[in-house]
């Protein structure tokens, strides 16, 4: 009781102290978005529908080029957003539709299960890079993995593409090296930007399940096969 | 000067007398070939718990004996607890890996790899890696009999991935509960030896499905012999079996 009553007392003098008029607390408890937005609110009721969609989508636009190109900059991790992730999980997904099946209508990935891999796969993976004494956030992690899907989608278009004119061995080869190619450029991306927020003698176990969640997509991408036109 | 030495005599005995009730306890030997990581010394704290008058003993006894003498720090809705699981390096892990492919006769997984330091991560990420196996070379084995024969159609049968994740992970996780409950109950009749911890029976398991990865990967064979797929698998395992086999 004596130390309680010492603490309480030593805590006392705090209550005195007026931070209001000496130090001016402001602060924007808003998602981590760019500082200027905050002057922006006011007008942004105002202004075109086709401003405030334009706007995202530019933010989105200049992230692609961020993976495309992916130097250290840490642009994706400062603004991050996951419109970018669902547009390229929807794509990938519709663009794995209309393959073929065997008579138990049993084939290649459905519309949900593709969703499920990329979202609870990044998902775990986040988890699993948080458990491992990670410092990236949560929400950053999954934009991270998100994103760095575009070559892989790239890929999946390349890869229809190349099916029109037929399913032959040469047609193979060339998926199978596109496919390879945006696999390592996927995880090469992904890992330019997560590696460094992790504790260094632990950096292989986190790769390793991004390399996995990569390989997976890359698989799906690879065996899709088109239904056949005729019989 | 006699009473430096009185006091070091004292201590020697109070921890020997501990250890001569409860041989079981965990101990920390400070030898050279434990692996210096950051939070050894968390660990060390955990496992000196018992020598410990601490006011909430009764909790931490509860969980130490819970998790084999590893303090779980918080409650299980706290992000520590769960973080405590995964408390390995690379190289644990890979020496892990390493341990669980060459058994070598006397040298006990538990005591020699994990130390009182069990994780979660080797387990989890080997089933994910064990599914994907499975499900991507029966995969092939389609491909390739589909080169072999013009008849036959290839499908990506995307359907073998969920089954073998409802398998696989049933297995890892119900064989561990059965064989941690039935240690557990036999050992209820004598309290000398120490049961080894439920997490330790999970890790344990984890790794020794580490070697099904490898031999799941063998599906050169199915071509010459489509109709019995026990030869594309070395001795039965019921999950790799059904998963491998080509329709």
């Amino acid at each position: 009781m004596a130390a309680m009553d010492e603490a309480s007392r030593s805590f006392a003098g705090l209550s005195e102290v007026s931070i209001s008029e000496d130090i001016p607390v402001e602060g924007d408890i808003s998602v981590p978005a760019a500082p200027s937005r905050t002057d922006e609110e006011f007008s942004t009721l105002d202004e075109p529908v086709k401003e405030t969609i334009l706007r995202d989508l530019r933010a989105v636009g200049k992230k692609f080029v961020h993976v495309l190109y992916p130097k250290r900059s840490s642009a994706l991790l400062r603004d991050w957003d996951l419109w970018g992730p669902l547009l390229l999980c929807v794509a990938l997904a519709l663009l794995l539709q209309g393959g073929a099946t065997d008579k138990n209508n049993q084939g290649g990935p459905q519309f949900a299960e593709v969703f499920v891999i990329v979202w609870f796969g990044s998902i775990i993976i986040t988890v699993n890079s948080k458990l491992l004494g990670g410092t990236l956030s949560f929400f950053q992690s999954l934009c991270v993995l998100g994103y760095c899907i575009l070559p892989l989608t790239v890929a999946m278009v390349v890869c229809r593409i190349v099916l029109i004119s037929g399913t032959g061995t040469v047609t193979s080869i060339i998926r199978l090296v596109v496919v390879t190619a945006s696999f390592g450029w996927s995880t090469f991306a992904s890992t330019a930007f997560l590696a460094n927020s992790q504790p260094p003698n632990r950096k292989a176990l986190v790769v390793y399940p991004v390399f996995l969640f990569y390989f997976v997509i890359g698989w799906m991408v690879l065996t899709f096969t088109p239904a056949e036109k005729e019989h | 000067m006699a009473s430096p030495n009185d006091l070091q005599f004292q201590e020697f005995e109070e921890a020997a007398d501990l250890l001569a009730a409860d041989p079981g306890a965990p101990t920390l030997s400070m030898s050279a070939s434990n692996p210096p990581t950051t939070t050894a010394g968390a660990a060390a704290a955990g496992e000196d718990v018992k020598l410990d008058l601490s006011e909430d003993e009764d909790a931490h006894e509860e969980s130490s004996e819970l998790l084999g003498g590893q303090k779980a720090s918080g409650g299980f809705w706290t992000f520590e607890y769960y973080q405590s699981f995964f408390n390995v390096d690379t190289i644990q892990v890979l020496d892990r890996l390493k341990g669980s492919v060459m058994p070598l006769p006397g040298r006990n997984f538990i005591k020699h790899y994990l130390r009182n330091n069990p994780d979660l991560y080797g387990p989890f990420w080997i089933c994910v890696t064990l599914v994907f196996s499975v499900a991507i070379s029966g995969n092939l084995s389609n491909f390739i009999r589909g080169m072999e024969d013009p008849d036959y159609h290839y499908r990506p049968q995307f359907h073998r991935v969920t089954i073998a994740v409802v398998v696989i992970f049933m297995y890892a996780w119900l064989v561990p509960i059965g064989l941690w409950g039935f240690l557990t109950w036999r050992q209820g009749a004598e309290r000398q030896m120490g049961a080894y911890s439920f997490l330790e029976t999970v890790c344990v398991y984890g790794y020794s499905l580490f070697i099904y990865i490898p031999t799941s990967l063998y599906f050169f064979e199915a071509e010459d012999h489509p109709a019995s797929p026990a030869t594309t698998t070395p001795p039965p395992h019921p999950t790799v079996t059904v998963a491998v086999k080509p329709h």
